[in-house]
């Protein structure tokens, strides 16, 4: 049985695309050499063409990859930093984004933007540290944050066939991930959630990395409460059927969410569940603080972001 | 409507569709047929026009906020295009983009685009994947001088050079981004800007289209070459309001004398006095009619229903959930 990691179901990822579909191009900084492991070794089976880096000019090479998609190529863009994505926010939400809609159906843009290494990655304080995949999501471009190798594999690969624009979140807490993989792996449907626990009492919603925390939380709490762990892996388009159907059998939820807290995805997630959904208790979320900012020093870092053990409270305070 | 242009009486019959194009857009702004307004192109025709005239049909251009001349001169249909503006399903965008973001990707026009220097590196892209295809397609994109401003479009400029880019940059200096006149606003000068980056530029009498279309063609030749990209700035002036609502709202930052002495270099009247005075007759009579039929085609077409309001939205045809309830 092969242990996968998570930076190498990405690099297989593009390898199998750039291989399948000749229209397929990897764009960004230090790619050539492989520098966020993504890219290992692809430049030379692929050539510098197909595999390019660029000077540090996010905001041109972003809308490079827009026109090169108007033109039938499906450019993937890899990020360095995941804030960079505030710095092309005008490029993806603005531009690539609202091309289908302004011209009338007349032009698809299949772009992919990958963000390895989102979140804190522990030690590089406020500028490297964001994970804005809820403003993403806000602005209705299709969001993908995979928590496990295979999803990473399968939702990289579907986002370079998706004909919209989609970012693909790596969170740096998820990279270092290994998964046993005894079956092929194969592109996974966006906007499908996934258990990976089941459970009766309480459904917890955790996105990313943080999916880990949960089940390692659900391992904590067992024999005490039975709790489903569920990872919607597409932010946008959530899943909210298969929420509504986890909620038929715990009708109870807490949301572990790597946003900050006003307007993030875990207020969209409570809001959704009190709408229309089955509660038999008030629902919970831990988040990051209101308009956080990493602190640098590690124990302010940690103090930030949403923690396990808030997590087994959350989960108490609703079976009271 | 004939794609060509050749001829001088052709220049100047694109000229003056465009410029009765505007006339006839200002009128039903004025009506409430048009929500929004509109920037006005009239007195920058020959850049347009002369630009497009040195392209060929499946070449690419991408354009802006004032964009009518742009994609009226690469050849999109009045009708359809005046439907748009008013909104229209029959509209070059089925109503969805407006004076904006006008498109016709079928004939090469990626967009005009509502955010200033934001169309340039969507250009350069398209020039990558001519590049990359071989397809010998050479991509304009326009801007103005306002655009000068816009990192965006220096980091483009920088790439295009680099990767030796089809890309034309056209840059439209009518000497004003909205009130601010260019001396306030641009250090150095546009030409030395491109020729940092390594790409040859030239300044252009804007209100001559036939001279536009030699530099354009040199640039067009050398981009089809493999040469890379180059850099026109093209001195032009609007003779109007930088957008309809200074109809409104009265501002003063041009002095009258200079709108006078701008609009005595009419690029029309440059462009009719190299024609015969029957074709000149004929274009005119030419551009009326077609305008005629192009407003009643606009004003007779469907609204559309909005039920429909977020089509078009996802490619993939994905449907988010609605506002209410
Ligand atoms: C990035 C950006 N900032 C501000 C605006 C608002 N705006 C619209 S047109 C314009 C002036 C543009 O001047 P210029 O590029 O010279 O073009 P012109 O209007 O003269 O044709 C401004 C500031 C915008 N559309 N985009
Ligand atoms: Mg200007």
């Amino acid at each position: 049985m092969a242990k996968l990691s998570y930076a190498k179901a990405l690099n297989r990822a593009l390898r199998d695309e750039l291989t399948r579909d000749e229209s397929v191009c990897v764009l960004g900084e230090d790619v050539g050499a492989g520098m966020a492991q993504l890219t290992l070794g692809l430049q030379a089976q692929f050539g510098p063409g197909r595999v390019m880096d660029t000077p540090i000019s996010e905001q041109a090479f972003t809308s490079l990859a827009t026109g090169a998609a108007l033109c039938g190529m499906r450019p993937v863009i890899e990020f360095q930093i995941p804030s960079l994505l505030f710095l092309v926010l005008e490029q993806i939400a603005n531009q690539a984004h609202k091309f289908p809609l302004m011209t009338g159906g007349q032009v698809a843009v299949p772009v992919t933007y990958v963000v390895p290494g989102s979140g804190s990655r522990e030690g590089w304080a406020g500028q490297h540290s964001d994970h804005p995949y809820s403003i993403y999501a806000h602005v209705g471009v299709t969001t993908v944050v995979p928590a496990m190798p295979s999803d990473a594999y399968g939702l990289l690969v579907s986002a370079i066939r998706s004909d919209d624009p989609t970012v693909v979140f790596a969170p740096a807490g998820a990279m270092g991930v290994r998964e046993d993989v005894t079956r092929d792996l194969v592109p996974v449907p966006i906007g499908r959630a996934r258990i990976h626990r089941a459970g009766t009492d309480v459904t917890c919603v955790a996105v990313g990395h943080l999916v880990h925390e949960a089940l390692a939380a659900a391992g904590e709490l067992a024999g005490e409460v039975s709790v489903e762990v569920f990872d919607p892996r597409t932010v946008y388009p959530f899943d909210w059927p298969a929420l509504a159907d986890s909620l038929e059998r715990t009708g109870r939820l807490v949301v572990m969410d790597d946003s900050n807290r006003s307007c993030g995805l875990a207020g969209e997630v409570l809001a959704s569940a009190a709408e229309g959904m089955r509660l038999i208790a008030p629902p919970a979320r831990v988040t990051r603080p209101d308009g956080s900012v990493l602190p640098f020093a590690l124990g302010l870092d940690r103090a930030v972001q949403p923690a396990r053990a808030a997590l087994v409270s959350a989960i108490r305070s609703v079976m009271k | 409507m004939t794609r060509s242009l050749n001829t001088p009486a052709e220049l100047y019959g694109r000229m003056r569709l465009i410029r009765e194009f505007e006339e006839t857009a200002l009128r039903l702004v004025k009506s409430g047929d048009i929500v929004g307004g509109i920037h006005p192109y009239i007195g920058e025709e020959a850049v347009a026009v002369g630009v497009c005239a040195a392209l060929a049909d499946d070449d690419l251009i991408t354009s802006t906020h004032r964009g009518h001349g742009h994609v009226l001169a690469k050849g999109a249909d009045p009708a359809r295009m005046l439907a748009e503006l008013a909104g229209r399903t029959t509209g070059l965008n089925a109503g969805r983009g407006g004076s904006m973001h006008a498109a016709d990707v079928g004939l090469g026009i990626l967009g005009a685009n509502a955010i200033v220097g934001a169309a340039a590196p969507i250009a350069a892209g398209a020039a990558w994947a001519s590049q990359r295809a071989r397809s010998g397609r050479v991509v304009v994109t326009f801007f103005g001088d306002g655009g000068l401003n816009q990192g965006v479009l220096l980091e483009t400029m920088n790439l295009a050079s680099l990767w030796k880019l089809p890309v034309i940059f056209v840059c439209e200096n009518n000497g004003y981004a909205t009130t601010m006149p260019i001396s306030t606003g641009l250090a150095g000068s546009a030409v030395a800007r491109a020729q940092g980056f390594g790409i040859p530029g030239e300044t252009v009498d804007g209100m001559d289209a036939v001279d536009i279309r030699s530099a354009a063609a040199a640039a067009v030749e050398r981009a089809r070459a493999g040469a890379g990209p180059s850099f026109l700035e093209c001195l032009t002036y609007r003779f109007g309001p930088h957008h309809t609502m200074e109809q409104r709202i009265r501002l003063s930052y041009r002095p009258a004398e200079e709108v006078e002495r701008w609009r005595l270099r009419d690029p029309l009247v440059i462009q009719a006095a190299r024609i015969t005075p029957q074709e000149r007759e004929e274009a005119d009579a030419r551009a009326a009619a077609i305008l005629a039929a192009a407003r009643e085609f606009a004003l007779a077409s469907p609204h559309p229903d909005p039920a429909d309001a977020l089509d078009y939205l996802y490619a993939s045809g994905m449907r988010g959930r609605g506002g209410e309830g």
